[in-house]
């Protein structure tokens, strides 16, 4: 280690003579390991390990006959439609004629629908996604992530029928929170 | 007698050791780090629970950006720039594009494909600066008759026969629904029915009943 012995020595001088003093030459480097402490506190918190994810998906055949289909039981079924500005609309079950069962959600409260679902269905549940085209992938992939959150061992994606884009549109023009019936038997 | 001399210790601790330390963690961190590729086409994932990183080789990526446009890439490194180039060939044969081997050799450099067949020639003349979402229009899937990712994910499976491939589907937040489903259907026109999308991780939220799941397994863990 470069140091110089700096404390002068054991021998006494005479009264008279002045101790020559000596400069240190051991700088003080405290200051340098806070600053390099510093740098490396600074460099490891703005690094951020953002190593993407992946999510699997599987899809399913189109090409399977109708009648090898799965068919899934009603009582079990959740429909949930995905509709334009992250508005959700959905229903248990078969859509009812009058589609009294027709419900509007959000993405906050749909997962105590889902849980709601999964509790009273127990193995039977089968949850039914159709995006409508006014839907974003960032819902889509919301609701996948709902799916897994909950743990939903069964859901498809389907594309949407014409009565239910209907219904969607409906209730999209009124406000959301409102039932979406009886528009038509209004004078 | 006197008593033996206690001799005073300095509290000067020396420092030089410590800042060697210092710096030699903040050149190793500063080295290591590598700056984010900067992206010809931004890209912002949604966020998911999913933990599964996502493969970094054998990747065939279909990138979908916010303005829908769909854009084709595969990893780089020796292996998968030999699959790209059987896939270009492939592709170039198929539809008597007429590119020559230049251009194929160009557009296999090229980070990802992002024009019609017809274009692919304009394409390989392409800078790097000029590789960007404003100068690519995407690959068309708009409409059955002319999806052409179809043939891109034919020529795909067909280059990566026998061995393993990941579909990878990196989407933006805001593209619109009908933009994936024309992706998906090309996919299932391929019979390639399992895909990855990417997502930025979050965490999961608790009280959920896949948190339970994973508290549960990792206290089982530990036992």
């Amino acid at each position: 280690m470069a140091e110089v012995d700096t404390s002068g020595g054991g021998h006494k001088k005479g009264p008279g003579v002045k101790k020559g003093k000596k400069l240190s030459t051991r700088v003080d480097l405290t200051p340098m390991v806070d600053l390099g402490f510093l740098l490396i506190t600074f460099f490891v918190f703005t690094t951020t390990i953002s190593l993407p994810t992946a999510m699997r998906l599987a899809l399913p055949d189109d090409r399977v006959k109708p009648e090898d289909q799965n068919k899934i039981k009603q009582s079990g079924a959740l429909t949930i439609l995905l509709g334009k500005d992250n508005n959700i609309f959905y229903y248990e079950g078969e859509l009812a004629p009058d589609a009294s069962n027709f419900k509007s959600s959000n993405f906050k409260a749909i997962r105590n629908v889902i849980i709601d679902k999964k509790q009273q269905a127990d193995t039977n549940l089968v949850v039914v996604i159709k995006p409508t085209d006014e839907s974003t992938y960032k819902n889509f992939i919301d609701i996948l992530d709902e799916m897994s959150i909950n743990v939903v061992k069964r859901y498809a994606v389907v594309d949407i029928s014409d009565v239910e884009n209907q219904l969607v549109r409906k209730s999209e023009g009124e406000s959301p929170e409102e039932p979406t019936t009886a528009t038509a038997t209004k004078p | 007698m006197s008593r033996p001399k206690i001799a005073r210790k300095s509290t000067h601790v020396d420092m030089t050791a410590m800042c060697d330390v210092a710096f030699l963690l903040l050149t190793f961190f500063i080295l290591t780090t590598k700056p984010k590729p900067s992206e010809a086409v931004p890209i912002t994932t949604p966020n998911s629970v999913a933990n599964k990183f996502v493969p970094d080789k054998e990747a065939v990526m279909i990138s979908l950006d916010k303005n829908d446009h769909v854009y084709l890439s595969i990893s780089d490194n020796a292996l998968d720039r030999a699959k790209k180039k059987a896939m270009i060939d492939d592709i170039n044969q198929r539809n008597k594009l007429g590119l020559t081997d230049d251009e194929i050799v160009r557009l296999v450099k090229q980070p990802f494909i992002g024009v019609a067949f017809s274009q692919l020639k304009q394409q390989a003349q392409m800078t790097d600066g000029q590789i960007n979402s404003k100068n690519l229009p995407g690959i068309p899937t708009q409409d059955t008759s002319n999806n052409q990712l179809i043939e891109w994910i034919q020529a795909a499976v067909t280059a990566y026969q026998g061995e393993h491939m990941d579909l990878i589907l990196k989407g933006d937040n805001v593209s619109k629904y009908p933009a994936l489903k024309n992706i998906l259907t090309a996919f299932k026109k391929n019979e390639q029915f399992k895909f990855q999308m990417v997502t930025t991780p979050s965490n999961v939220p608790t009280g959920t009943d896949l948190y339970k799941e994973n508290m549960s397994k990792s206290t089982s863990d530990k036992m």
